[in-house]
């Protein structure tokens, strides 16, 4: 039977949806699914865990020094838990990738990254070469299984009619103090959330400058739409870092992608491979993006760009 | 102090690699291998250390087949003291990694490890925070700043929400992202200099790590495409067949 655990992700008391996509994908390997908040005030987010269909059970753990997700200080508290599990899944996010590492060599087993699809508990599909290959790799029988999810692979679950239990738990295990945590500069706006928004608008290195990107923020603002950057953009300094879009930075699946002045690099390109629907303008019909885009429209992004954003408000 | 870097050779990032008909793996007979970007950052950010007088020596570390020696001269021509070879035929993955990496730790008792966050092969984003674990000390993963002082590393780390800084305790393990720095160029009287820097060859079994708890990799595939889509005159056709999808 089998029985997996998520380590929640969760930020200034909300519970991020990459969370509730881990759930699908657990819901695929089958069993029980618990999910475990580790906070210094998890009741609302643990809460929030628990209205997910598909929930067994929502274990929350009150310490003060989970106030902040560091790897060191979460990972010995998962692996307390572990023995009670098969599965141990958390989101494909910056999050994810930078504790699950950690638990699985604390539990001396591999670690699968970016899980794509389930094919059975034991087989999984996840992407290489930034996901020009795709690998089926099957974990070690009678191991725990460690993983990360691709989050992009896997809708959000849905709301349960009927909200799982939360226990309340305390973990027993030293917890070190090496790692502290200082700050977090937030480019947080007003603006839908780049990793889980429906529309996106993304601009490239075609933009010129950081004062001309104020043409994508318009028609993202337009469009209800998160804006989202090349590795280019990002590099040439026009965007904060947390803008980008592809191998390295985020890998996004919204229902609308538009991309502005991007020639669509190969690690830009698997960022975005799961977009519903893919928009470029670019002025080079030569560029890449084009062979991936649903719709394409060569010319002046600096005159289309305004244009479009008319015709759409 | 000592840094090790973890340096691995890739296939180069300009290469679109493709996936043998019998799914059997991908095809690398004959393409071009570099270092994998990741890790040249991190040499690079070592040696930026020992410029600046913070570190003595920065030593990088391969793990790989006998031809290996060839990339390592790359990372001694950037200007590494010396490397180790840490020799196996095999593949090696994350976990195997970080346990030969974890034996050298001990025997060359480094201040700081620097690793890039991912190989750009496996897309595995593991080795670091393994190593960090099993090693028992601190990890900051995707660091975009390094700082170190009296003892302790200050790292800005680029994560979802945007910039977050950490205060770690040295001896610790840095993963690196790409704007960590650039890496300097080789230059050619570097590459003379580089073959009377030492190589140190360790067989992986005599290190005491024996390959094991493995992936199992049963199957590679082509990833499904993407039809080809039409190209539109004007913004008006555009906005049409949004609308007809019902996208706007």
């Amino acid at each position: 039977m089998n029985k997996t655990l998520i380590v929640a992700e969760h930020h200034d008391g909300k519970l991020n949806p990459a969370t509730a996509r881990c759930v699908s994908c657990a819901q695929r390997i089958g069993g029980d699914i618990d999910v475990l908040v580790l906070a210094d005030a998890p009741a609302a987010v643990a809460a929030a865990a628990a209205s997910l269909q598909g929930v067994s059970r929502v274990l929350s753990v009150a310490n003060a020094a989970n106030v902040h997700a560091l790897a060191a200080v979460y990972a010995p508290q998962v692996k307390a838990l572990a023995a009670d599990y098969t599965h141990l899944l958390a989101p494909s996010t910056t999050f994810g990738k930078d504790l699950m590492p950690r638990v699985a060599a604390l539990l001396g087993v591999a670690q699968v990254s970016d899980l794509m699809q389930v094919e059975d508990a034991q087989h999984f599909v996840r992407p290489i070469y930034a996901g020009n290959a795709l690998l089926t790799v099957a974990t070690p029988a009678g191991q725990t299984v460690v993983a990360t999810v691709r989050t992009a692979s896997w809708p959000e679950a849905a709301a349960a009619t009927q909200p799982a239990p939360i226990e309340s738990r305390s973990i027993d295990v030293a917890l070190p103090t090496h790692t502290r945590f200082i700050g977090l500069e937030s480019g947080a706006s007003d603006r839908p959330d780049l990793q889980s928004a429906a529309r996106v608008v993304s601009g490239g290195r075609a933009l010129g400058s950081a004062d001309n990107f104020k043409i994508i923020y318009a028609l993202a603002d337009t469009l209800g739409a998160a804006v989202g950057a090349s590795r280019a953009a990002v590099d040439a300094g026009y965007v904060p870092s947390d803008l980008q879009v592809g191998q390295t930075g985020k890998i996004i699946a919204p229902q609308l992608y538009v991309a502005i002045g991007i020639s669509g690099a190969i690690q830009h390109l698997t960022g975005i491979k799961d977009a519903g629907t893919i928009v470029a303008i670019n002025k080079d019909a030569e560029a890449p993006i084009f062979e991936i885009a649903d719709f394409g429209l060569v010319g002046d992004l600096f005159k289309l760009v305004p244009e479009l954003q008319q015709a759409l408000a | 102090m000592k840094i090790l870097v973890g340096y691995k050779r890739v296939v180069d990032y300009n290469v679109r690699v493709q996936v043998k008909p019998d799914g059997s793996g991908v095809a690398t007979e004959g393409v071009k291998l570099s270092p994998n970007p990741f890790d040249e950052i991190a040499l690079e950010e070592a040696l930026r250390l020992r410029e600046r007088g913070v570190a003595s020596e920065v030593i990088v570390v391969g793990i790989g087949p006998a031809d290996l020696t060839v990339h390592l001269r790359n990372g001694l021509a950037m200007g590494a003291n010396r490397a180790i070879h840490v020799v196996t035929g095999d593949a090696v993955q994350p976990l195997t990694a970080a346990r030969a990496l974890l034996k050298l730790v001990e025997k060359e008792q480094p201040g700081l490890v620097i690793l890039g966050k991912q190989a750009i092969d496996d897309d595995n984003n593991q080795t670091g925070q393994m190593l960090a674990a099993l090693w028992d000390r601190p990890q900051a993963t995707f660091a975009s700043k390094l700082h170190i002082d009296a003892g302790k590393a200050r790292v800005v780390r680029e994560v979802d929400a945007g910039l977050e800084t950490l205060e770690i305790d040295l001896p610790a393990v840095v993963t690196t992202d790409l704007r960590l720095n650039e890496p300097r160029f080789i230059k050619l009287p570097d590459i003379m200099k580089s073959k009377s820097k030492p190589i140190e060859a360790l067989e992986l079994a005599a290190l005491g790590v024996e390959p094991g708890d493995h992936l199992e990799a049963t199957h590679y595939a082509p990833p499904p495409k993407r039809g080809k889509g039409v190209m539109v005159k004007d913004v008006a056709e555009l906005v049409a067949a949004l609308k007809n999808k019902g996208l706007v």
